[in-house]
Parts: C-alpha cells; sequence; structure tokens
C-alpha cells in the first residue's frame, strides 16, 4: 500500500471524448490507487500553445499531453517524447489500426497512443433529401453536393443548404480546405519545397468553396469551426455537412441532437481525383521527455486507449460515446456495430486515408489535411486567415491567395527550404 | 546648479539623491531588463520549434519584419483603432459630461449606470458583444434590424474593424466620460450665469465656457487612453482573431500571432522593439500637444 499516490499531470482538449475521459478519473484512481491525476483541460488552440511551449522549453509541466498526428513525428524526431517500445502484452498494439499507428510513428517508434481517430464524411438529413427526391451516389461528387445545396437551401426557415468550415486555423477551415485541394488535383509544395498556393487547382477549389458558401451557407460563416457546425447541424439548421467523422456518434445520440432520426452518411465528396479526399487525424496520449513520472504516466495511457477502456466506456456511457477509430476490435464488438450504423463508414475512410501519398501528384511531404514540417502552423493559418477574408467577401479569391502564396515563399526561404 | 530653498535644504542634492536612489534603480532596472532581453532577442535566431536553429541573427529578424506586407497593415489598423475610439471617447465623453452635469430625476443612478462598462473586463464584454448583441442569427442587433425590415448585418465578417472599434469605444467611453464629468464640477457657475445675463445661448455656453474649461481634461484624457488603445488585444483575440485576412490585426496582436502562433520569438521582439518605437514617437507628439494646452 503506497502511501504517498504520486500525482501526474495530464493536458487535453475540451472534446466531449476527453471530458468523458475525465469523468472516469475515478474508475483509474480505484484500478491504480497509488496514481493520482490531476487535469489541465484547455481549448484547441490554447492547448496547441501551451503543449508547444513547454516542450521546447523542456518546462516539464505535465506528464501526459494530448497531442495529435500533425506534432507526433516532428516531436518525436527531435527526442522530445518518450519512445513506446515496451507496451504490456495486455495491451495488444497491434490492435490499433494499421494508418493509424503509423501516423503515430517516426520510423518505426511509436511516440504515442491513440485516444480516437477520425477521417472526414459527408453528413446530410436524409428527411429532406426524401421531400426533394435526391438520391445519394455511393460515392457523391462535390458538383452534385453544389446542386443538393442550391436545392435545400431555405434561409426564410434558417435552413443553410451546406455548412463548412469558415474559422481560420490551419486544424480548422484548412484542415477542411486541404482535403477538397488535393481531391482538385492540388497540393501544398511541390517536390522541391515550392509553395503552389496559387496553382490552378487551389483557385478552382477555394473559388468553388466561396461561392458555395456565400450562396448557400449559413450566415457567418468565417466564425464557424467545427464545434459551431456541430451545433448548427444538430439544431437543424443545415441540410448537408462535410466534416470529422467524430461528430457522428453525438449526431446519432437522440439526447444530444434533434436531427438524430433523419441522419444520413456518405463518403467525403470527391472531384478530380480520390486522393486525399478525406483526412486522417487522431489525437493521441504522448508522454514528454521531461517528464518525472514517466512509469505512472504510462500506466495511464495505456489505461485510456485499451481496449477495457473501450469497454469501459461502452457500458457506462453507451456504446456511440466509445472512442472511435482507434481499435480493430472496436469495430469488431457487435454491441458497437449495432448502436453505431456509421461504424464502417468511419473504419473505411480511415483505413483508405493514406497520409504518405494524398495528392494527384507527388509531393515530398507526410499528411494529408497538413503538412508535417514545424513551420506549417505559421503557414496553414495565415492561408487560412486570408481565404476566411476571401470568404467574407474582403477580397476576390485570386487575390487573396497571391497573397498567401507569397507570405508562404518567404516562410519557406527563411526557414531554408528553398532558396 | 544647485538652487538653494528658503528653508536652506538643497533641492536634488546629494542627500536627497541618496534617498531616492534604491527607489528609482529598482524602477530603472524594472524597465530595463525586460527593454535589454526583447532587444538581444530581436537580434537573434530563435524559434522555439527548430531547437538547432539558434544563433546571431544582425538584422535578418527586422528584414524580415519590415518586408512583410502584414506589418504595415497592422500599423494602419492600430492606427485606425486608435483614432477612432479616440474620436469617439472624446466627443460622446464630452457631450455626456454636459449631460449629466444638468439636474434630473435619477441622476445618480443614471450616472453609475453610465459608468459601469468601464469595470466589466475586456473579455467578457467582447464575449458578451459577440455573442449577445452582434451575432447574425441571435443577436440584440440582428433581432433590432429584423423587426425594422432591414437586412441583418453580419457584424465580425462585414464589418470586422467598425464591430472591434465599436466595442473597445463602448468600454471606454465611461473612462473619458468620468474624467471630464470630474472637470465639469470645477466650472463656475457664477461665470455660466454671466454669460447668461449677457444673453449666450446654451451652444455659445458650450463652445466658450465649458469647452476651453475641459481643454486640460480632455488632454489628460487623449494621453492615457492612447496608452492603452496602443496595446488593445483581448477585444480582437475573442471575437475575429485578428481576421478576416488581416482586417482586425493590430501590432499587439501581431505580435502575438508571431510569437505563440508560430513560435518565432526573434521576429516578434523584433515587433515589440518597432511597437515601442511607434508608441515613443506617438508620444512624444501628445506630450508636446498636452504640454502646450497646459501652459495656454
Amino acid at each position: 500500500m503506497a502511501a504517498q499516490a504520486e500525482t501526474i499531470t495530464v493536458a487535453t482538449v475540451n472534446n466531449n471524448d476527453m471530458i468523458i475521459m475525465q469523468g472516469l478519473t475515478k474508475e483509474f484512481e480505484k484500478a491504480h490507487p497509488d496514481i493520482t491525476l490531476d487535469w489541465v483541460v484547455l481549448e484547441e488552440n490554447v492547448l496547441r500553445q501551451r503543449m508547444t511551449t513547454d516542450i521546447a522549453t523542456q518546462g516539464g509541466q505535465f506528464d501526459v499531453m494530448t497531442i495529435g498526428t500533425y506534432e507526433v513525428p516532428i516531436w518525436g524526431e527531435r527526442g522530445w517524447l518518450e519512445p513506446l517500445e515496451n507496451l504490456p502484452e495486455e495491451y495488444q498494439v497491434d490492435d490499433l489500426i494499421k494508418p493509424v499507428r503509423d501516423g503515430l510513428s517516426h520510423g518505426d517508434t511509436l511516440y504515442a497512443l491513440p485516444f480516437y481517430a477520425e477521417s472526414s464524411m459527408m453528413y446530410y438529413r436524409k428527411d429532406l433529401f426524401e421531400q426533394a427526391g435526391i438520391e445519394v451516389p455511393e460515392q457523391p461528387t462535390w458538383e452534385q453536393v453544389r446542386g443538393w445545396a442550391e436545392q435545400l437551401n431555405d434561409p426564410d426557415n434558417d435552413m443553410a443548404g451546406i455548412c463548412l468550415r469558415g474559422k481560420p486555423g490551419w486544424g480548422e477551415n484548412m484542415a477542411f480546405l486541404s482535403t477538397l485541394v488535393n481531391t482538385y488535383g492540388g497540393r501544398w509544395f511541390d517536390m522541391d519545397w515550392n509553395p503552389e498556393i496559387n496553382s490552378e487547382a487551389w483557385k478552382e477549389a477555394i473559388s468553388f468553396y466561396v461561392d458555395l458558401m456565400q450562396n448557400y451557407g449559413p450566415p457567418g460563416a468565417t466564425s464557424n469551426g467545427f464545434n459551431e457546425n456541430l451545433a448548427l447541424f444538430s439544431r437543424g439548421n443545415c441540410a448537408i455537412w462535410v466534416d470529422a467523422t467524430s461528430a457522428a456518434g453525438r449526431l446519432y445520440d437522440a439526447n444530444a441532437s434533434e436531427v438524430a432520426e433523419q441522419l444520413g452518411f456518405a463518403p467525403a465528396p470527391v472531384a478530380e481525383t480520390p486522393k486525399g479526399s478525406h483526412w486522417l487525424w487522431s489525437w493521441s496520449l504522448a508522454i514528454p521527455a521531461s517528464s518525472e513520472h514517466k512509469e505512472a504516466a504510462q500506466t495511464f495511457i495505456t489505461w485510456a486507449t485499451s481496449q477495457d477502456y473501450v469497454k469501459l466506456v461502452g457500458e457506462t456511457k453507451g456504446w456511440t460515446s466509445v472512442p472511435p477509430g482507434t481499435r480493430e476490435s472496436t469495430y469488431e464488438n457487435p454491441a458497437y456495430q449495432e448502436a453505431a450504423p456509421f461504424a464502417s463508414f468511419v473504419l473505411d475512410a480511415i483505413r483508405n486515408a493514406d497520409p504518405n501519398d494524398s495528392t494527384l501528384e507527388p509531393n515530398p511531404y507526410v499528411g494529408v489535411q497538413f503538412v508535417a514540417i514545424p513551420e506549417f502552423q505559421a503557414i496553414g493559418t495565415q492561408v487560412g486567415q486570408m481565404i476566411a477574408a476571401a470568404l467574407a467577401g474582403d477580397m476576390p479569391v485570386e487575390q487573396a491567395l497571391d497573397q498567401v502564396q507569397g507570405a508562404t515563399e518567404r516562410n519557406m526561404k527563411r526557414a531554408g527550404y528553398i532558396e | 546648479m544647485i538652487k538653494t530653498r528658503a528653508s536652506g535644504r538643497t533641492v536634488g542634492g546629494l542627500r536627497t539623491l541618496s534617498l531616492q536612489a534604491p527607489a528609482v534603480t529598482l524602477l530603472f532596472l524594472w524597465m530595463i531588463v525586460p527593454l535589454a532581453m526583447t532587444l538581444w532577442f530581436s537580434l537573434q535566431r530563435y524559434n522555439l520549434l527548430m531547437p538547432g536553429m539558434g544563433g546571431f541573427a544582425g538584422l535578418e529578424n527586422y528584414e524580415f519584419l519590415l518586408t512583410d506586407p502584414a506589418l504595415w497593415s497592422a500599423m494602419g489598423t492600430t492606427l485606425l483603432l486608435v483614432g477612432w475610439v479616440l474620436a469617439i471617447t472624446v466627443v460622446g465623453g464630452t457631450l455626456l459630461a454636459v449631460l449629466f452635469q444638468q439636474e434630473f430625476m435619477g441622476r445618480g443612478i443614471a450616472r453609475v449606470l453610465a459608468i459601469s462598462p468601464f469595470f466589466v473586463m475586456p473579455t467578457v464584454s467582447a464575449l458578451v458583444w459577440k455573442n449577445m448583441m452582434m451575432h447574425p442569427s441571435n443577436g440584440v442587433l440582428a433581432w433590432l434590424s429584423e423587426s425594422l425590415g432591414l437586412p441583418v448585418i453580419d457584424w465580425f465578417s462585414s464589418l470586422p474593424l467598425t464591430s472591434v472599434i465599436i466595442i473597445v469605444a463602448w468600454q471606454w467611453l465611461p473612462f473619458a466620460l468620468l474624467i471630464l464629468l470630474t472637470a465639469m464640477q470645477s466650472l463656475d457657475d457664477d461665470q455660466v450665469e454671466a454669460a447668461r445675463m449677457d444673453g449666450a445661448g446654451p451652444l455659445a455656453i458650450f463652445f466658450y465656457i465649458t469647452l476651453p474649461h475641459l481643454k486640460r481634461a480632455i488632454s489628460v484624457v487623449i494621453m492615457i487612453e492612447m496608452i492603452f488603445l496602443m496595446t488593445i488585444f483581448a477585444e480582437i483575440f475573442v471575437t475575429t482573431s485578428g481576421g478576416p485576412g488581416l482586417a482586425t490585426t493590430n501590432l499587439a496582436y501581431l505580435i502575438y500571432i508571431r510569437a505563440l502562433l508560430d513560435f518565432d520569438v526573434g521576429t516578434a521582439s523584433a515587433g515589440g522593439v518597432i511597437a515601442i518605437i511607434l508608441a515613443n514617437i506617438v508620444a512624444i507628439f501628445l506630450v508636446r500637444m498636452v504640454a502646450k494646452n497646459l501652459e495656454n
């Protein structure tokens, strides 16, 4: 019996699944009486700043960090994260879905364990589509989506034809827009790291988006991110929404969503190419190298990402609330299959996302909806800001893209990628 | 040259200096250490995400910043924001001060209500404005224009800087009012009475008696507000995040972006140095203006 419990500080993001994890603290402490959990729960952008500052300055404030597919390979390479090599037998590493596991590795070493993983897909209102006599094909295209949005747009009754992310940020509007650019045949950089943000494919994709949103989007689209759109769609203000697969559980839960009964699913729409048309992201738990409680931290992260944890959430909170996208066993579970009719869509989308081959033309980077280089946060957010300006009607798309192309060239020169 | 007072004690002599030394030294260190560190960092290649890339950069950070179109747009935004808010608060504050100087029922309560916005935290008032006043679907302003049959304005995407100016002006108007109202109370009633006997109308009284009397107070309001308005941050952070595009990115916000979103300490420090220079230029002009006013 340990006289004094070790306290570990866990930093996480205020998404639904993590709030559930925090709510199960007692269960963990009951099973591990020698460890106490101290939570720091923050909004995504703030969390990112705090994590990055702490890890880069070796601050050592945190024992467990919640970070994403973008940070893990970069930080792992820098030696900022503890490699996870000796995981216990019962953890069953091989049960983790492969693209997700690959995304959290650098070389062959795993640096973080996936808490939940997501791709993107299309949600729509079955009832409205039926009324309008629309059949959704196996694989919708963006041109079709445009037609449907036009047909179903009804601003007088607070019904937007389509809701898409408009809030600027590399993880907000650019996550979605990168997949749109990919499917239109564009890419962030060519093989020599020259930015291609004002290429024809980019202009076509962004013009399409701006036009679509200005005509059939909700009002105030430039301030809508994932959470705002989730609220809009579940209150019944959108006919179509293309966003993270992790929203499916919430939308399908009748307690949280008014449209649970009328929810339709489809793969994310495509344009020129299916490559990179849906993203791959996972929120994962990692141990910074500066932590002084590495063993206790590893005990916690293996608990929170285990099969037993999935079972615990399923039995206490309901099966639609289990963290999706991380383990094959979750999808083989009959209880989950029955509760979540969208499960197969999500699994397919995640399995078919390839961060190493996400664009029509070859590219030098890893990542579907981001570029796994340290400079990308700054670049992505800058581009996101300018596209938001184009969406708000402050400047033409062409001018916005030319401006960020220039800014990105400057950034890449400064970082030494191009002469 | 040591002046001698009537009492025979020296002013600015050794004795008083030695007594002031600890306080002055402390204040000096308080200022010089952060300033020196900022200057030092601004000459370094220092990005948190590139641990191997350190070293002396010379003026590279400054060059990178001064050739960045974002910097000039941020300077313009800063000046627009400061200028408009000053204009609104000084003009509005003067008119309100005259109004609240009149005798009327419930004047005490009205004064308290008019001054209260100053005591609301910037982040809170920005949130209230964003979600309850200016929200395009469930804000008070949207409801107002709908009930008047006008089109609904999506404030933060179509009029971003105007929205921020409105919010900041709403916060600082009470401050101007407070100072000017206090100044109004020292206005000599006999003078006003005499003017009225000579047949001066309310407008003439305002322009020839009240306004000259308020001149000093107005200078003080301009000076103090200027210092605070140069560094407006919370209202922008909460409402528009500097966007759309760079429409509401002022210097303070640009430095924040470089330091905490790009993790580029070198460039952010260079931005800080430029902001200090800009603030000093503005302050020199202001101090001159105010000093002239005080002399007259």
